[in-house]
């Protein structure tokens, strides 16, 4: 039988780190991820690699991507604020087509806001962050094996696509404490690095840039890398469906509020309502096909966020006309997270209207 | 018949896009000399920076990263951190390392990477288009500074290398400029210093080499080259400013 151990969520996502091999972190104190950092400045010299707590975020996500360039399996993590700081650098990385793993586990805002749980990040993280129209992958855990399972996951998907990947979390995911096994990392079979510099070493110049300047140059650069977020949304999409296939009520959630939901769904088919969950665990690609399918079939949506609303754009987008799609959200702050009775009651409500 | 002289291994056979007068160029072709002197070319990652200077990939026949505005000390930290065995050099303007790259220069020093840092400072920020710098002199006038830099609103212009050889983790600073042949002499001479202390893992070490834009500045090469001896030099003195003896 494999151990199993009982962990904090941020505490799973330095250990999968290392489990995939990753052996340089750089980073800046933020809550509520500082388990993070702290596990890894622990962790990292036994294992001859390196910590480095950064002079800033900017500073921590730019030693990712010189880290990076050299082919290492490196990240980095923080928190809302600090991951709009990174916003420059992981717009490089996208540019530059370089692989990186970044974990957010995400504060309340805007501005200094909270440290609650909130998915106000959402659009932030899935429509690219920073300038010049990119995307990255973005993964989005509930639970604390799954924040060690993902973000495992996370290192192989930045380098199979040579692209920045994003484990986006909150304190719920990021502080509690639950059961973990900590399986070794599945074999997957990945493409030599051979875009990284190491000093020419009697070979051919390597150079790592986002610069383009000739003619139809950034044009095709573009391209390119739209081409990659194609073949992301073919291949690359990851959803959880429970008591879907003969619900009228479709409940659509991500992250921390999914867990709140699935005890609401619980307690709605106990009192007999036709209701099922669709969670999206890749926010980007979004799993547009699989929920068009499940919305399809149940003819009514409802989206719940921990945020204003901002998923529930995507959701509108790919489940189609013939589908109504209604939205209950909580934005972020002390005493805003809504109870499994709570979410109850709105399904109740949306099932008799 | 022997030859005497020849390019650096190090530097490609193309033309660079520097304007006349610029001294890009020479300083490209000093640095290329140290890494030919030590032999480091074939293990060597250069760290590029926003600029002018960007392209040096263009010029410089090693594995080279393009770092984001004022963050190459920063990259260059990942670079040598994961890659301990190479020789990393960063290759920034005065803007982007005095102004928006302050907090990457300062800590990477501070931290005492075993990295060379080229800092070129010409008062000015070239490719933009002569905008005023953190190293505009007092007086100077640029595209944005049309009356001239204000000391009372703008401040004074930082004096780099005697800045960091205050940091603990620094092992060498120098200023040095190219404008004469006695000074270009003296600028190979520390810039090979410099490269001395990264290849015997030794620690930080930084040149400052006072460069002219004439372009910019409005100014023929020869005048430019005037101005940095009249103007520049008095404000930013040559010289070693920390050179830490082997421990």
């Amino acid at each position: 039988m494999s151990k199993r151990l009982f962990v904090k969520g941020n505490e799973a996502a330095a250990m999968g780190a290392v489990e995939a091999g990753c052996r340089y972190y750089f980073g800046y104190p933020i809550t509520p991820q500082s388990d993070i950092p702290e596990y890894l400045s622990r962790e990292l010299p036994k294992l001859g690699g390196e910590f480095i707590q950064a002079e800033s975020e900017i500073g921590a996500i730019n030693m990712l991507l010189g880290a990076s360039a050299c082919g290492a399996r490196a990240m980095t993590s923080s928190s809302s604020p600090g991951i709009s700081l990174k916003q420059e650098g992981i717009s490089y990385m996208a540019g530059s087509e370089l692989p990186g793993v970044i974990i957010n586990i995400s504060r309340s805002g805007p501005g200094l806001g909270g440290i609650d749980a909130s998915q106000s990040d959402y659009f932030q993280s899935v429509k690219g962050g920073g300038h010049g129209g990119y995307r990255i992958l973005v993964l989005a855990p509930n639970s604390v094996q799954e924040m060690y399972d993902l973000t495992m996951h996370a290192f192989d998907l930045a380098d199979l696509y040579r692209t920045p990947v994003m484990v986006l979390g909150d304190s719920v995911v990021g502080q509690m404490k639950e059961a973990l096994v900590p399986n070794p990392r599945p074999a997957r079979e990945l493409p030599a690095k051979e875009w990284a510099v190491r000093g020419k070493q009697g070979g051919e110049q390597r150079v790592v840039k986002s610069l383009f300047l000739g003619d139809g140059e950034l044009e095709a650069h573009n391209w390119h890398l739209h081409a990659k977020y194609q073949l992301m949304k073919e291949r690359e999409c990851i959803s959880e469906e429970q008591q879907s296939s003969d619900a009228t009520l479709l409940v659509v959630a991500f992250g921390s509020v999914s867990r709140i939901a699935q005890t609401a769904v619980a307690l709605a088919r106990e009192a007999g309502l036709k209701v099922g969950l669709f969670r999206p665990v890749t926010l980007f690609p979004f799993p547009e096909v699989a929920l068009a399918q499940a919305a399809g079939k149940a003819g009514r949506v409802l989206v719940i966020e921990l945020n204003t609303g901002q998923m529930v754009d995507d959701v509108r987008l790919c489940v189609g006309h013939g589908v109504e799609v209604s939205f209950y959200g909580r934005p972020p702050g002390a005493a805003s997270l809504p109870s499994p009775e709570e979410l109850f009651e709105v399904i109740r409500t949306r099932c008799q209207a | 018949m022997q030859q005497v002289f020849h390019r650096p291994v190090s530097l490609k056979d193309v033309q660079t896009h520097f304007c006349p007068g610029c001294h890009h160029g020479t300083i490209h072709r000093l640095v290329a000399e140290a890494m030919d002197h030590f032999g480091v070319q074939q293990r060597t990652i250069g760290v590029a920076s926003v600029g002018c200077s960007v392209f040096l990939y263009g010029y410089f026949d090693i594995d080279v990263v393009e770092a984001p505005h004022g963050r190459a000390p920063a990259v260059a930290t990942g670079v040598k951190r994961a890659r301990p065995e190479s020789f990393v050099f960063t290759y920034q303007g005065d803007g982007d390392l005095a102004a928006i790259g302050t907090a990457e220069i300062i800590h990477a020093a501070n931290r005492g990477e075993d990295i060379t840092v080229l800092f070129v400072n010409n008062t000015t920020y070239g490719m933009t288009g002569g905008q005023m710098a953190p190293t505009t002199l007092v007086g100077q006038k640029t595209s944005t500074s049309p009356y001239g830099r204000d000391k009372s609103k703008d401040g004074s212009p930082i004096r780099m290398a005697e800045l960091l050889a205050q940091l603990g983790g620094v092992a060498f600073s120098a200023r040095v400029a190219v404008n004469s042949p006695k000074n270009l002499m003296d600028a190979k001479k520390q810039i090979r210093e410099a490269f001395d202390y990264q290849v015997q893992g030794k620690g930080f070490s930084f040149v400052e080499v006072l460069s002219a834009c004439p372009t910019n500045w409005g100014a023929k090469p020869l005048a430019a080259n005037a101005r940095i001896a009249e103007e520049m030099i008095p404000y930013f003195p040559l010289g070693v400013f920390k050179k830490e003896e082997a421990a």
